[in-house]
């Protein structure tokens, strides 16, 4: 079973997920992503990366519509989430966040139990009709983000009292309880230890084989080990997209290749 | 990991949201907007109705006490006859200070029927008695204290203001009617009559009345007569007090809590005490004022100066509360420039911070002063409600007069049978709202023109 | 010499020790006032400060403690016998002030000079009369030992006049020579400044632990003083409140903390929904525009006096509510209500409950919105189960601060609640509070020394007490709950 999907695996990831054509963002007066063309493969991990400021975050953003709770931010051009624009007016951006889901930068862990962190989503979109089917979706989720065995005592205790890395799982558990079909990830790693992450990136490359996973990075590093493609944004543009061997081995942009070497960062 | 290569891994079966398109609405999704529209509603509806009430609020005093500002009064000439306000003919005010208001009063009742005469005004069942009720009984007192400033006048006519009584004035305000005055002992339908009769020819109208924010307060029996003079001047000399007392001591000691107050319990004591006076109810400040100010220093009742007191120990944690914060404004690298050219830490704080802070400082002062001009409960206890006619001398030693407040004056006016006393008490309500409104402008004009950032 | 002259004479003093202090300085430094340890303005300043400084403190003190001094020993002068019947030792007191106010004002008026006052005898001539002259009503004539007393009431107190003017200006003068002594070349005028300054500083900021020891000191004292003439127990058990004087009265507590109750949760339950959403809204939903414009006006009633609140309830809500609601339904005739006053009260600490609620609420951090809307909640999902339950400690500090407001309010329910100690769960129906009784208890002519008047100090206490209570608990919790998010 697992070889069969092994295969199915290498045909999806042929696979457009989302599609982005010509996005502009501004805020406020400055022009903050220009003119930027990606296609986001279905059961990948698809990395960003660039230096401070560059825009990948904001990109990342716009892929589920983050970007509508700032009042400034003001996007352009078309994304396409299997083929159908996100930004259409006939979208509700919360029935698209239930398809994309998104872990952030710091662990934000609800003021809530565990149980009651990771069962949210489930609830507020309705995706289980009963405790026991609830009960099912929280354990499948703290699992598969690896924090089964260290919480399955205390799930009524509250989320904030886990360490840094177990909140991340958390709330990794917790977008993934909404069974997305894209994971967002805004830097997951960078407020985490070193054994932490590399919990979280552990997960990641798991997460892979159900979800399209996109994650913003800073360390190089993580974008090599984790991602099967790579985007490089500097100063709103997208310089470089494809094969994250290809980008790190033979990037054909020089400022790639000046960031990859170090010389800007 | 082995968790995450498990069986259940597969992707789940999604019951709720469909893998369909994104571009229509699945139900749960329009049920949850249309929760997501309520919501907001009820948000929407909770501001409209704290604002209507504010607005509510406003308008009901307006509308009760826009009146109070107005007067019905009758000008006529008035003759004063020498044989009865000076019987001995030499113009000596000691002398014709014999006559009292009852004499004045008959020679203003004289002058009503004459002008009725004259103008040809007959009210069937109407009496001469009657007739001259309504002249307000304040209209000869007067007419006594204008007749012996200037004694010259005994032998003359005079065009004469005379204030109609309350229930006259009522009838022109919509507060009594005819058949009211049916049932009322102290008016009758022919006075009304006679009124309407007199606002025909054009001698009755209501004039502007300047009366009630200069004159005292008046007997339950003349509404009409009731200003606010000695309550204004009592505020007036009560903010005095406050400001020359909790200015310095709450800025003084905002300045040790802030700039050199060590850290330890006491500090700490200090600073937990401020907070809980700041939310400590106002009428327990009047106790405090009861107990030490008059039972114990002996200070009289009814005084500014006790009011002044009182409110000064409720406006200092106001004051301290603001001059912290701007003392905290200022940004550390003014203080280490200072101390950097050699000054002392008094230096620093004296000449750069205080400076710097004032802005915040007049504003907080201001809002606390303004807080301090509405405050009532505690001035009911140390006497302040008592009836008071003369002014207050004036100050240092006026503060120990006995006198009114603003809003004392307010409740006072509200405990009165006369219902002419509720306009009254709203036209009070209106001067103080001018006030306040006047220092809130300049606390908000301080605050726009100084309004600094680092 | 009047108080203000003596003030002025006191500062002149200093004024000129400043000048003086200043030249010396210069004249020390042989005219390079750079080899001086301080600035010249700090040795005038030391000057200033030690002349003025002490004498003020000495008025102030003197001023209080004079009256009281006066007071005792013409008190002793006033035998029992000297007080009739169904009368106190403070009303014959009270008379003797009075009388000797009028010698004052006959004195002023030039109707009487001091030698008349001296040989003037209240059995001789007829005092009350010219009294009456002057403005001064006595109710029956006067007795000798009270016009005695009065007159000695009135020596004392000018003898004690002149004594504080000697004293203060000699104390003055005492200050400035020694300051003026000290300054010399090596003189460190500028430490001894500050520290002068210092430690008015720190005066100043005992003055609010002075009032926080007065407010108890002042209702502790009295309060033992009513609880050895009434019952502790009755006083906080019993349920009727019946104040006589005349003695007999039932003064039970518990039908004015009933009412005080009842109006506090009508109040609640006005402010709390309003206040609580009318924060969200401003917060989470509403433009820049509206909130620009909105937040303040709501603020605006936080600004407005309590009497005016009052008013609105007598003249406005009251009659409302009793012509449309009460009387059609028959539950009620009274305007002044537990509705009326709760309703208003309600409206006047709307903007406390959401200016809070509005601070704390946009405490929680943007990382927990972001959280919950990543997850394709919609906004109010993300407030009512992410926000709220976080602002949630928060909040319950503004609505207990809100409650403590609602407790200590006065004149709201002076105006609006009525004056009837009653138990009863009508709404519409007139009852009264603790505050309500404090002020009917405490004005008007009132014997001091009877239970009827010192159970308003038992009230009092009991109403800071719990404020207080509140007051610590909410603010704790509000603490607590910043230091989550810091």
């Amino acid at each position: 079973m697992n070889d069969m999907r092994l295969v199915e695996r290498d045909v999806d990831a042929t696979d457009i997920k989302i599609k982005a054509r010509n996005v502009q963002v501004y805020y406020g007066a400055s022009h903050a992503i220009k003119d930027v063309d990606v296609d986001i493969l279905d059961k990948t991990v698809t990395a960003f990366i660039g230096p401070s400021g560059c825009g990948k975050s904001t990109f990342l953003r716009c892929l589920n519509r983050m970007n509508d709770t700032i009042d400034i931010a003001r996007i352009e051009g078309q994304i396409l989430l299997d083929g159908e624009d996100i930004y259409d007016k006939r979208v509700d951006p919360v029935q698209l966040r239930a398809k994309v889901g998104m872990v952030f930068q710091k662990p934000n862990p609800f003021p809530k139990s565990i149980y009651d962190n990771v069962a949210y989503g489930p609830k507020i979109h309705g995706l289980t009709r009963s405790k026991a089917e609830l009960d099912e979706v929280v354990e499948k989720s703290l699992r598969r983000a690896a924090l089964w065995g260290e919480v399955k005592d205390r799930l009524d205790k509250p989320g904030t009292g886990l360490s840094g890395g177990q909140q991340q799982r958390l709330c990794i558990a917790r977008a993934v309880a909404t069974s997305p079909e894209v994971l967002l990830m805004d830097e997951p790693c960078s407020a985490l230890d070193p054994i932490a992450t590399a919990q979280v990136e552990e997960l990641i490359d798991e997460l892979k084989q159900n979800f399209s996973v996109v994650i913003v990075t800073h360390s190089m590093q993580q974008a090599a080990r984790v991602s099967q493609r790579t985007a490089f944004f500097h100063l709103g543009n997208l310089v470089e997209y494809g094969e994250t061997g290809q980008i790190f081995t033979n990037p054909s942009d020089p400022r790639t290749e000046s960031y990859i070497t170090g010389r800007i960062g | 990991m082995t968790d995450a290569t498990a069986p259940a891994a597969a992707p789940a079966p999604r019951p709720g949201h469909t893998a369909g398109s994104l571009l229509t609405l699945d139900k749960r999704t329009r049920a949850r907007n249309a929760a997501e529209a309520r919501f907001r509603l009820y948000g929407a509806i909770a501001v409209g109705i704290a604002l209507v009430a504010l607005v509510w609020l406003l308008i009901s005093i307006m509308s009760g006490g826009l009146s109070a500002f107005r007067q019905t009064m009758i000008t006529m000439p008035v003759y004063l006859p020498a044989e009865e306000l000076d019987e001995a003919g030499n113009r000596n005010p000691a002398e014709m200070s014999r006559v009292t208001t009852l004499g004045y009063a008959r020679v203003l009742d004289q002058a009503l029927i004459a002008l009725m005469a004259e103008q040809g005004i007959a009210i069937e069942g109407l009496s001469e008695d009657d007739a001259s009720d309504i002249i307000s009984q304040e209209a000869a007192a007067q007419l006594r204290n204008r007749v012996l400033a200037n004694p010259d006048l005994v032998g003359t006519t005079v065009e004469s203001e005379v204030l109609t009584n309350g229930r006259i004035d009522g009838y022109f305000k919509g507060r009594v009617t005819m058949a009211s005055a049916e049932l009322d002992s102290n008016v009758t339908p022919e006075q009304l009559r006679l009124a309407d009769a007199l606002r025909a020819n054009g001698v009755l109208e209501k004039r502007i009345n300047w009366a009630f924010l200069t004159m005292p307060d008046a007997s339950d029996q003349r509404p009409e007569a009731a200003g606010l003079g000695v309550a204004i001047l009592g505020s007036l000399y009560m903010m005095l007090v406050v400001l020359v007392l909790s200015v310095p001591i709450g800025v003084a000691a905002s300045i040790y809590l802030e700039e050199f107050a060590p850290k330890n319990r006491f500090t700490d004591l200090i600073e937990v005490n401020i907070a809980n006076l700041a939310a400590v109810p106002s009428i327990v400040f009047g106790i405090l004022g009861l107990a030490i100010f008059i039972n114990f220093a002996g200070l009289p009742q009814s005084a500014p100066v006790v009011g002044g007191l009182v409110l000064t120990l409720m406006t200092i944690p106001t004051i301290i509360i603001a001059t912290r914060a701007a003392l905290k404004a200022v940004p550390p690298s003014i203080r280490d420039a200072a101390l950097g050219v050699g000054a002392s830490k008094m230096q620093s704080v004296f000449h750069h911070v205080l400076p710097l802070a004032m802005p915040g400082i007049l504003t907080g002062t201001i809002i606390g002063l303004a807080q301090a001009l509405g405050e009532t409960a505690p001035l009911l206890l140390i006497g302040m409600v008592a009836f008071v006619r003369n002014y207050p001398s004036a100050p240092p030693e006026g503060i120990f007069d006995p006198a009114s407040a603003l809003p004392v004056q307010v409740y006072n006016w509200t405990q009165r049978g006369d219902p002419a006393f509720v306009e009254r008490a709203s036209g009070a309500i209106i001067v103080l709202l001018v006030f306040l409104i006047l220092m809130n402008a300049v606390a908000i004009i301080l605050r726009r023109r100084f309004e600094r950032r680092w | 010499m009047s108080l203000s002259l003596l003030l002025l004479v006191v500062l002149a003093i200093a004024a000129a020790g400043y000048v003086i202090g200043r030249r010396r300085a210069v004249s020390a430094s042989g005219g390079d006032t750079r080899v001086l340890h301080s600035r010249p303005g700090y040795a005038g300043m030391s000057v200033f400060l030690f002349s003025a400084v002490p004498a003020l403190l000495l008025i102030m003190v003197w001023l209080l403690a004079q009256p009281i001094i006066v007071d005792g020993r013409a008190s002793a002068l006033i035998t029992d016998n000297d007080i009739p019947d169904g009368s106190s030792r403070g009303l014959v007191m009270s008379d003797v002030r009075r009388v000797a106010d009028g010698l004052d004002l006959l004195v002023d008026s030039g109707q009487l000079d001091e030698d008349a006052v001296r040989t003037m005898r209240a059995d001789l001539s007829d005092v009350r009369g010219r009294m009456g002259n002057v403005g001064v009503a006595l109710g029956s004539s006067i007795r000798p030992s009270v016009f005695e007393a009065a007159k000695a009431y009135r020596s004392m107190n000018s003898v004690g006049r002149i004594g504080m003017s000697i004293v203060a200006i000699a104390v003055a003068g005492a200050g400035f020579a020694f300051a003026l002594r000290r300054i010399e070349r090596e003189f460190r005028a500028r430490n001894v400044v500050e520290h002068f300054v210092k430690a008015l500083l720190i005066l100043c900021s005992l003055v609010a632990v002075l009032t926080t020891f007065g407010i108890i000191g002042s209702l502790v004292f009295e309060t033992i003083h009513f609880f050895q003439m009434y019952p502790a127990t009755e006083f906080f058990f019993g349920t009727v409140w019946s104040p006589r004087f005349g003695g007999g009265s039932d003064l039970g507590i518990l039908p004015l903390v009933w009412g005080t109750f009842y109006i506090s949760i009508v109040a609640l339950l006005v402010a709390v929904p309003i206040g609580l959403l009318a924060a969200i809204y401003l917060s989470e939903y509403a433009t820049k525009r509206v909130r620009a414009f909105a937040k303040p006006l709501i603020e605006v009633l936080a600004g407005i006096p309590t009497i005016v609140y009052g008013l609105f309830a007598l003249i406005t809500v009251g009659p409302l509510l009793r012509d449309y609601f009460a009387q059609p339904l028959g539950i009620g005739n009274s305007s002044s209500s537990v509705m009326t006053a709760g309703i208003v009260m309600g409206i006047m600490i709307i903007p406390f409950v959401s200016s809070l609620s509005d601070d704390i609420i946009n405490a929680v951090p943007q990382s927990l919105r972001d959280g919950s809307l990543g997850l394709g909640a919609t906004r109010s999902e993300t407030i009512r189960q992410v926000v709220l339950p976080a602002a949630l400690p928060g909040v319950v500090g503004a609505i207990l601060l809100a409650a403590s407001r609602a407790i200590g309010e006065t004149m709201i329910v002076v105006l609006g609640a009525g004056a009837a100690a009653k138990l009863s769960l009508n709404p519409f129906e007139a009852m009264t509070t603790v505050t309500v009784k404090i002020v009917s208890q405490l004005t008007g002519d009132t014997e001091f020394a009877s239970p009827e008047t010192l159970v308003a100090f038992a009230l009092g206490l009991t109403l800071f007490t719990v404020t207080l209570a509140l007051n610590i608990l909410a603010l704790y919790i509000v603490r607590k709950y910043r230091e989550q998010y810091e």
